[in-house]
């Protein structure tokens, strides 16, 4: 079934989260989420970066491993694709805007270990998305992740004065704290088709 | 330290997944069944092992400008082997792990552990240690997916347990459920194991 672009970007965000229902981009979603500033940043810059690999990683599979019939060599290529991407990207950044590459810039080696990033490329290809669908998907996920990291800084900036069992302070906390919100986004769930 | 200590430490008192909080995304994904994670543990086990031996074999001669490249293209090679491996002998369960077996890659446990310990050490005790991490893991996902497994669809391995009487928790087959077990597991461990107060 062809679902439009346009739902499928909301989907992404809501009814099938990147990081709520596929938990993906756990790793650094736990380590930077402690300020909203940084949360901010990265979700930021997660979300242009999956944009773009997004598409690129669509144009390289289908135009160059497809008709080669290498897909297994997927996993080798999109990796290529995605660390040389963000390399690209800080040099560029750090060329043209110096500004934005002091608030952004320590972010861009962390994306190369998303898995989030990674993982979108993939399930690009398990569900079979056509161009538009691909990029739609991207920067929905993209921007569902900047929700979620975004929503935990808040609250866990708000639970630095409470008193948090000592055997659950930083990571069970905000694994907690996760799982209620991916109850809260259970909600959502069937509202739109994702594949 | 003796090749037991390093197996201890490394599956144990340094695990991956509760003390160093690292591969979090896959030991959520795929621990609503068991089957799925035992074999996800031995697909992570393989990969880490063989990658720890690759890359302690050339680690003189890996330049330290290029060895994170170098590591991932090696863990690359190996998850290739897993993944067809997987759609070869078991189709179903290659199947239900999805995308989840191509991500050991981007799996921070292994670049953790090549990084740490086989970009230092000689290869034995790298397999050990590699051996080590994916068994801990492998732990922690069989832990995990025992409970979500059983009150979820109330059977083991797929074999039913608990009698036609009892009522499938549909909470513990959805995402919000792995959460909440991984953070009781942490707690468990953080309270009984490190001794936290």
């Amino acid at each position: 079934m062809e679902i439009s672009a346009f739902l499928l970007f909301w989907a992404a965000i809501f009814t099938s989260n990147i990081l709520l229902t596929n938990f993906l981009g756990m790793c650094s979603y736990l380590s930077v989420s402690k300020e909203v500033e940084s949360s901010l940043g990265l979700g930021i810059a997660v979300s242009f970066v999956l944009v773009f690999t997004t598409a690129l990683n669509w144009l390289a599979y289908h135009y160059l491993l497809v008709p080669f019939h290498i897909e297994y060599l997927q996993y080798i290529v999109f990796i290529i694709v995605i660390a040389a991407f963000v390399q690209l990207l800080e040099l560029l950044i750090e060329r043209f805007t110096p500004a934005l590459y002091y608030s952004l810039g320590i972010f861009l080696p962390l994306i190369t270990v998303n898995c989030a990033i990674f993982g979108v490329s993939l399930f690009m290809v398990i569900r079979n998305y056509n161009f538009l669908q691909s990029i739609a998907y991207g920067f929905g996920s993209g921007l569902g992740w900047l929700l979620a990291i975004l929503m935990l800084a808040g609250l866990r900036g708000k639970l630095r004065e409470k008193m948090v069992p000592a055997g659950l302070r930083g990571t069970g906390i905000s694994l907690i704290i996760t799982g209620i919100m991916a109850l809260a986004f259970v909600g959502f769930s069937g509202i739109a088709p994702i594949q | 330290m003796t090749r037991k200590q390093i197996f201890i430490n490394s599956a144990f008192t340094e695990n991956a997944v509760w003390k160093q909080i690292l591969g979090i995304c896959s030991s959520l994904a795929v621990t609503n069944l068991m089957l799925n994670s035992l074999i996800m543990g031995m697909g992570v086990t393989f990969a880490l092992a063989l990658s720890c031996l690759t890359v302690s074999l050339i680690r003189e001669y890996t330049p330290r400008s290029v060895r994170m490249i170098a590591q991932t293209l090696i863990m690359a090679a190996y998850v290739i082997m897993v993944d067809i491996l997987l759609k070869a002998f078991l189709p179903q369960v290659s199947k239900q792990l999805g995308p989840y077996v191509g991500l050991i890659i981007t799996n921070c446990i292994l670049m953790g552990r090549l990084e740490a310990f086989a970009s230092k050490n000689p290869p034995l005790d790298s397999v050990i240690d590699g051996i080590g991490a994916g068994f801990g893991y492998t732990l922690v996902l069989l832990l995990i997916s025992f409970v979500r497994e059983l009150f979820g669809f109330g059977t083991l391995f797929g074999f039913r347990i608990l009698g036609s009487w009892w009522t499938n928790w549909s909470i513990m087959v959805m995402a919000p459920s792995a959460f909440f077990l991984l953070a009781l597991l942490i707690w468990i461990v953080n309270n009984k194991y490190y001794k936290v107060v």
